[in-house]
């Protein structure tokens, strides 16, 4: 019987010991997340007022800062959301609502899942070679803002599926009862109760979208810019102007790709302090989505 | 009609609506412009689902038709044998061999360090964490992902690799070690949160009976439940390669910028992400070799992150399991 007692005791060891392992592994990337903020704070807190958000690039790295840099990250987001969102939530809904089980569903399907794996410059050079020298968009927010949507196009074309497939059938079955047609079904019902799931997608692609550095170098951004495109309203009429779309322009990450690539540590001080601004908002993005995500679960029960 | 009794009302109504055939026909007209509508809202959304596939294929045609010019001044066989890589120099030589090797290198680099770690995660969280654990780790874990590569590398550049060269003396500040094993804690949720998805979805019933079998805890999680959920697993596995392969920033701020033959991981080289991104940093004429030379490049990394997709795909197919 001791044999027996010996042998619980040492499984019951062995499963101990591997728990003990799995803690420290997970802690792994815990910590490293958070030795990576402290190391950023401790860096560029310092350098993190209002002037630096308020200056553009200098030569002077204590006159430097992030103005003309964060304005192109807000317009190139505006561009990529109102591209990537219609289209991928339409897209999401033919494949999900409307097609039939054929070659042609078939074909987009794998395409999609290929266009996930694909490594995000490989879209650089897309947009390189197609939008800024065939179709002559040049190197402006209007091509920044593309090359970004189709890289996150996928993401929102899978989250907007995710979301509709959580919808009960009986929902969809009832509204046909009453006469609905197939697009009144998704106007008035599956598109508002799928939204919460689907901005999740939204919200974490565009984060995504933020942080992207390497497909915007390639299409040329600049590194050093000291204007701010022209603005969006005028006080002559029409008012409204797109001329913005046809700018030059830098974004946050490239910004800060700049300055860290500098050897003189002045500058790898702004490096901290733009980077700490670029993962205040990417993280405060995930958030957003992951308490969105939280109270739908929480207050829709089918 | 108010006077009237209420069945005389109810009739004169029925009347009234049986002697209506110009509203008959305005309701079948209605009903075919709606069905019109239909139809033209369902060619929208399909042609939304459609410019998915344009983009694969402007990204293919793109990357072979600007190849092509590339590939009309340099010989396949210099570009695959060669084993310098100088396309700016004056009298430049096209062999990819040292940027592919940089590639190979860090991400050889990132996997020794997220497979492992990664798949042990995977495990403790679906096998022995408690619900709540489960549910504020994973999360916790998925905003490693969540972070810009360019923070990465800066983290890369300014903390590991002095924590590197304090372990290895003579560690030079840009080397593919301290960009690979950055690169690596990003890839983490990637295999974690996939292979755990995976082994979750491994039936109860299977674990039950490795227990009534008397198997502790690991041994039913190692020799029931991994195999078992094989294929997710794989899937994660390639698809932390190939968002290895693809990486960008990291492996251009922290490894160096010089094309370097080597499988030292201790030594700095360029990769081939790391080469594109320092020719587009300059300003080089649209239809020079120089221009060409990132799109070779890119062909190159699009064949070999295509080759371990279809890979993952055939491997998927082969360890699936169905219950």
């Amino acid at each position: 019987m001791s044999d027996f007692k010996r042998i619980i005791a040492k499984r019951k060891r062995q499963d101990l010991v591997f728990k003990l392992i799995g803690i420290l592994c997970t802690l792994v990337g815990i910590v490293t997340l958070g030795a990576l903020l402290v190391d950023l704070i401790a860096d560029g807190i310092g350098r993190l007022d209002l002037g630096f958000l308020t200056s553009f690039p200098s030569r002077f790295a204590e006159r430097a800062g992030i103005l003309s840099s964060w304005v192109g990250t807000l317009l190139i987001m505006i561009v990529t959301a109102f591209t990537a969102v219609p289209l991928g939530v339409a897209a999401g809904v033919y494949l999900e609502e409307y097609a039939g089980k054929n070659w042609l569903t078939n074909l987009i399907e794998i395409n999609i899942a290929n266009l996930a794996g694909v490594p995000s410059i490989i879209y650089g050079l897309m947009a390189l070679g197609l939008l800024v020298y065939k179709f002559r968009l040049g190197q402006s927010v209007l091509t920044g803002g593309l090359t970004l949507a189709f890289l996150i196009l996928p993401i929102v074309i899978v989250a907007t599926r995710e979301a509709l497939r959580t919808i009960p059938q009986g929902i969809r079955e009832s509204a046909y009862a009453l006469g609905s047609t197939k697009w009144q079904v998704v106007r008035h019902h599956l598109l508002p109760y799928s939204v919460g799931g689907t901005m999740t997608g939204i919200i974490i692609a565009l984060s995504r979208a933020i942080g992207e550095t390497a497909p915007l170098i390639t299409i040329g951004a600049l590194t050093f810019i000291a204007f701010l495109p022209p603005p969006p309203v005028q006080a002559a009429p029409p008012f409204i102007s797109f001329d913005w779309l046809w700018s030059p322009f830098s974004v946050l990450p490239i910004q800060m790709f700049n300055w860290v690539s500098r050897p003189d540590q002045e500058f790898v001080v702004n490096a901290a302090a733009a980077g700490l601004v670029l993962i205040l908002v990417t993280l405060s993005l995930n958030a957003i989505a992951i308490i969105i995500r939280y109270r739908v679960r929480k207050r829709i029960k089918w | 009609m108010k006077d009237l009794p209420m069945i005389e009302q109810s009739a004169a109504l029925a009347a009234d609506i049986s002697v209506q055939p110009p509203a008959a026909g305005a309701s079948a007209r209605a009903r075919r412009l709606s069905r019109v509508k239909e139809r033209i809202i369902e060619s929208i959304l399909l042609l939304a689902a459609l410019s998915s596939v344009a983009i694969t294929l402007g990204i293919v045609g793109i990357l072979i038709y600007e190849s092509s010019t590339f590939f009309a001044h340099v010989s396949l066989r210099a570009f695959l044998t060669d084993t310098l890589w100088t396309p700016l120099f004056a009298s430049p030589r096209f062999g990819i061999m040292p940027l592919v090797a940089g590639t190979l290198v860090t991400t050889a680099v990132a996997l020794a360090v997220a497979l492992p770690i990664g798949t042990i995660v995977a495990i403790y969280l679906s096998e022995f964490a408690p619900a709540v654990v489960r549910e504020v780790l994973k999360p916790a874990l998925e905003l490693l992902s969540a972070v810009p590569t360019v923070v990465y590398g800066y983290f890369a550049l300014q903390f590991m690799s002095p924590l590197l060269q304090k372990l290895i003396p003579g560690l030079p500040t840009f080397n593919m070690l301290s960009a690979g094993a950055v690169m690596g804690i990003m890839i983490i949720p990637y295999v974690s949160s996939l292979s755990e998805d995976a082994m979750r979805a491994v039936p109860m019933a299977l674990r039950e009976g490795a227990y009534a079998l008397g198997a502790n805890r690991i041994i039913t999680a190692l020799k029931v439940v991994y195999p078992s959920a094989l294929s997710g697993i794989v899937a994660s596995y390639i698809l932390a390669i190939s968002r290895a392969i693809g990486e960008t920033m990291i492996v251009a701020i922290a490894a160096g910028m010089q094309p370097n033959l080597t499988f030292d991981p201790r030594e700095p080289a360029a990769t081939i992400t790391a080469f594109i991104v320092q020719v587009s940093l300059g300003d080089l004429p649209h239809g020079s070799i120089g221009y060409q030379s990132i799109f070779a490049a890119g062909l190159t990394l699009f064949v070999m992150t295509l080759a371990f997709n279809i890979l993952g795909y055939v491997l998927r197919k082969r360890f699936r399991e169905a219950y």
